[in-house]
């Protein structure tokens, strides 16, 4: 289950299996074209990557034989934009914000049939798949929410949907993580949502100018922890959150050294207590607290932290880990991190310990078991 | 007077601190700052004089509406936050 792994990069998508002589790269596809986004679909053994051409926009492919041979799938599309439809801009900028695909940000696997996939995209949409990624349709009671004109860029130019938790026992349950638009909450399967980034905050905006206004919050990432689905996980901009209700409400993890600021978190498929994230200097300066790149482990629901560094490296490092670049295998122990300077590394004892498998990838984008 | 204010990230690199000025619009309030600290400009504003792409203002709790010239009205209860916006990585 965790011996292959795949990467998504600024340059392409490479493929890591573990054999006799340990981990290695394997494949290499794609090659020169940003990789931001990929899912492996246990299910039916499928793999789908979003190829985000920069000439001639995303497009999805897929392989059934683990990446020997591709499909191209029609990405997402967005609807045209009804003339009655509300003018909807980003609250900064003041630009538009695009009916028009401009990022596939995130794709999940959903529960009702073992063809539904969900995908995540910026400028915020979210879309449905019932048929294997064949074809996507826009929820459009998401979109059509008025809050979305609170919703603004979180790095990139138009807000996004970077996270989604299907409940893994009740899959009309979901959660979104949202840069930056706060967590969205589904029972009935997408036909009506609730904000749920209550308690979260931005912790440099003085409190009577919008600090904790739900919809404009930035959880980097959000994950929920499969055995205990109560427990979700968030990496937001200005901390991290803990929630036990499964994402209605937030508590911060306070005084977490060397930084609470930074994009990636995972959490352990079994044990809700246990969590990894990777501490940054916050919050546009996004290096390595004092260039030492470690990577921060809780056991005991964020009570405590152990700073991890055995394997990572020992002299000045401006790593950075973007927010779907961290992930652990179903077996709790194996984990597998790539940086923004393209450096990978893995973990097979649950984070005591780091190696390094190289530091010559392009950016990584994200990284998911196979 | 419009009380100005600034977050920890640009005051890192101007020392400015949260002052009450003379104004009408929240253009009129920032130049009011900005002749007591003109270091500040080339902070918020684009060598064209437009607002930078990432530098976010909100008076009383929303985003001003005009970003191109800066026209929203001040009353002199308000209160104006300038801050860098959620961007980067």
């Amino acid at each position: 289950m965790s011996s292959r792994f795949y990467v998504g990069t600024r340059k392409g998508l490479f493929t890591f299996e573990k054999g006799n002589s340990g981990w290695s790269q394997t494949g290499a596809d794609f090659l020169g074209v940003p990789v931001p986004m990929l899912l492996s679909d246990h299910r039916n053994n499928a793999l789908f990557i979003a190829a985000e051409h920069e000439h001639f926009g995303t497009k999805l492919h897929r392989s059934k034989d683990g990446g020997k041979t591709w499909d191209e799938l029609e990405p997402p599309v967005y609807p045209e934009k009804p003339d009655d439809a509300p003018l909807i801009v980003d609250p900064w900028r003041k630009v538009e914000v695009p009916w028009s695909l401009k990022k596939v940000w995130s794709m999940e696997t959903g529960g009702n049939s073992d063809g539904e996939l969900w995908c995540g995209t910026i400028p915020g949409g979210l879309f449905r798949s019932t048929d294997h990624g064949e074809s996507w349709e826009l929820n459009e009671s998401l979109w059509n929410r008025p809050e979305r004109s609170k919703w603004s860029g979180g790095g990139y130019d138009f807000p996004g949907i970077h996270s989604i938790c299907v409940h893994p026992e009740d899959p009309e349950k979901i959660a979104l993580g949202i840069s930056c638009g706060g967590v969205w909450r589904t029972a009935d399967g997408g036909k009506s949502w609730t904000q749920n980034a209550h308690g979260m905050v931005y912790d440099f905006i003085p409190e009577e100018q919008g600090a904790a206004e739900p919809d404009s919050q930035d959880p980097h990432c959000m994950v929920q922890c499969r055995k205990s689905p109560e427990r979700f996980w968030v990496q937001h901009h200005c901390a991290i959150y803990r929630s036990d209700n499964g994402a209605e409400s937030w508590t911060e993890v306070k005084d977490v050294s060397p930084s609470g600021f930074g994009f990636a978190v995972a959490v352990h498929p079994e044990d809700p207590d246990t969590a990894w994230f990777v501490p940054a200097k916050k919050d546009e300066m996004r290096y390595p607290v004092d260039g030492k790149f470690v990577i921060n482990r809780t056991r005991d629901g964020g009570n405590t932290f152990e700073t991890i560094s055995k394997g990572l490296p020992e002299g000045p490092s401006y790593d950075l880990v973007y927010r779907h670049a961290l992930v652990v295998g179903e077996d709790g122990t194996t984990l597998v991190t790539g940086s923004t300077t393209g450096s990978l590394w893995v973990s097979e004892d649950g984070g005591d310990s780091w190696a390094h498998l190289t530091a010559h990838l392009p950016p990584v984008y994200c990284v998911k078991f196979g | 007077m419009p009380t100005v204010s600034f977050s920890p990230n640009i005051r890192s690199h101007v020392d400015v601190e949260t002052c009450d000025v003379s104004g009408g619009t929240v253009r009129e309030a920032l130049e009011a700052v900005l002749l007591l600290h003109p270091k500040l400009r080339s902070y918020l504003f684009d060598d064209d004089g437009s607002v930078r792409k990432h530098i976010a203002m909100i008076l009383n709790s929303e985003p001003v509406e005009d970003r191109e010239t800066l026209s929203d009205a001040t009353q002199p209860e308000d209160e104006i936050f300038v801050m860098q916006a959620l961007s980067g990585g």
